[in-house]
């Protein structure tokens, strides 16, 4: 026992390293495009696309377990997110926000579904392809809604002394047009990341712990064990929360491009 | 001492985000507990402004792994 778990200690790295967020090809030849996180990106789509099929393969009046759940979701992204945010004129836009949802929800529990415990969100690529459609997007709307013309006009240029445009409306336009996608993206691929990274920390640092010299500090990576338990607890808030905060990003950006004056 | 000072990065720029989201909800506490009927309402608000103060320290993360290996 004590020997294989040596063996097993010995071979982990135990500072996580960047390295460890890249898994090999699951085929010989395939490179990157055929690893566990492209995987976990179709399985997810699979997934979403087939639970939403099947739950309302027959809609009944008085739902079942899953055509509930199914509603529950919808509802929750069409009534709190796209309602309360964009206004009464936002149902149109519930379909992309609930699927955005339920997209990145999937992707995050990935992080901590036993045997799976990695989210594709971790990789900078996904969350930065997600920010990009709802950044076309909120633009697209404001634009066709505006004129591309009037939509700049209303969303760089504020009410204002002239004196103080030269200065607000590169302010205006930076935090616009350049950190929202930027912050979007990286608020999701580093909550992922830095949880997974605390979660390999507890891990491995467990199997560190129980290699130490002194023997009397082998008992605690059982602690740092509880630990990781715990956080995985911790990353399922984590996952829901940030899964919500991006739909709401997105929805409140698309408000602002609607909306009318200040 | 051996390590990476960035990790002593990441505590700084958590500091900020701690001050800001104990601000956050503290607004919101006391607003829910002054208007309770206020709750449902303001709710988006509270995860909203979490979001965007959150942010700073997870930038502090990454960036602490983007700029590791340049100093040596």
């Amino acid at each position: 026992m004590s020997g294989e778990v040596s063996v097993r200690a010995a071979e982990v790295p135990f500072p996580p390293e960047v390295e460890d967020f890249y898994p090999p090809s699951l085929i010989d030849g395939a490179g990157p495009w055929l690893t566990k996180i492209t995987l976990l990106v179709g399985l997810s789509i699979v997934l979403i696309v087939f639970f939403f099929l099947f739950a309302y393969r027959k809609p009944k009046l008085v739902p079942g377990r899953m055509q509930w759940l199914a509603e529950a979701i919808y509802e929750f992204v069409r009534n709190r997110i796209a309602g309360d945010i964009i206004g009464p004129g936002g149902v149109r836009f519930a379909p992309y926000l609930a699927t955005l949802f339920c997209f990145v929800l999937l992707n995050n529990l990935f992080g901590i579904i036993p045997g799976i415990q990695f989210s594709p969100m971790a990789h900078l690529a996904f969350p930065a392809a997600l920010a990009v459609v709802s950044w076309v997007m909120f633009i697209y709307v404001g634009a066709r809604k505006f004129g591309l013309a009037g939509y700049l006009k209303k969303s760089l240029v504020l009410p204002a002394p002239l004196f103080i445009q030269p200065l607000l409306i590169p302010i205006e336009f930076i935090s616009t047009f350049l950190v929202r996608p930027f912050t979007l993206s990286v608020r999701l691929f580093a909550n992922m990341f830095a949880g997974h990274m605390v979660l390999l920390v507890c891990a491995l640092g467990g199997f560190v712990l129980l290699n130490a010299e002194l023997v009397f500090l082998r008992p605690t990576s059982l602690v740092s064990w509880a630990v990781g338990i715990a956080l995985t607890g911790l990353e399922l808030l984590v996952a829901v929360l940030q899964a919500y905060i991006f739909t709401l990003l997105t929805a409140s950006y698309v408000q602002g491009a609607l909306a009318e004056g200040h | 001492m051996e390590g990476s000072l960035s990790s002593v990065a990441v505590g700084l720029a958590a500091i900020g985000p701690g001050i800001g989201i104990g601000l956050v909800f503290a607004a919101y506490i006391q607003s829910t507990a002054r208007q309770p009927e206020s709750a449902r309402m303001t709710q988006p608000f509270l995860w909203l402004g979490f979001a965007l103060v959150e942010a700073l320290v997870f930038f502090g993360i990454a960036f602490a792994f983007v700029f590791r290996g340049t100093s040596g």
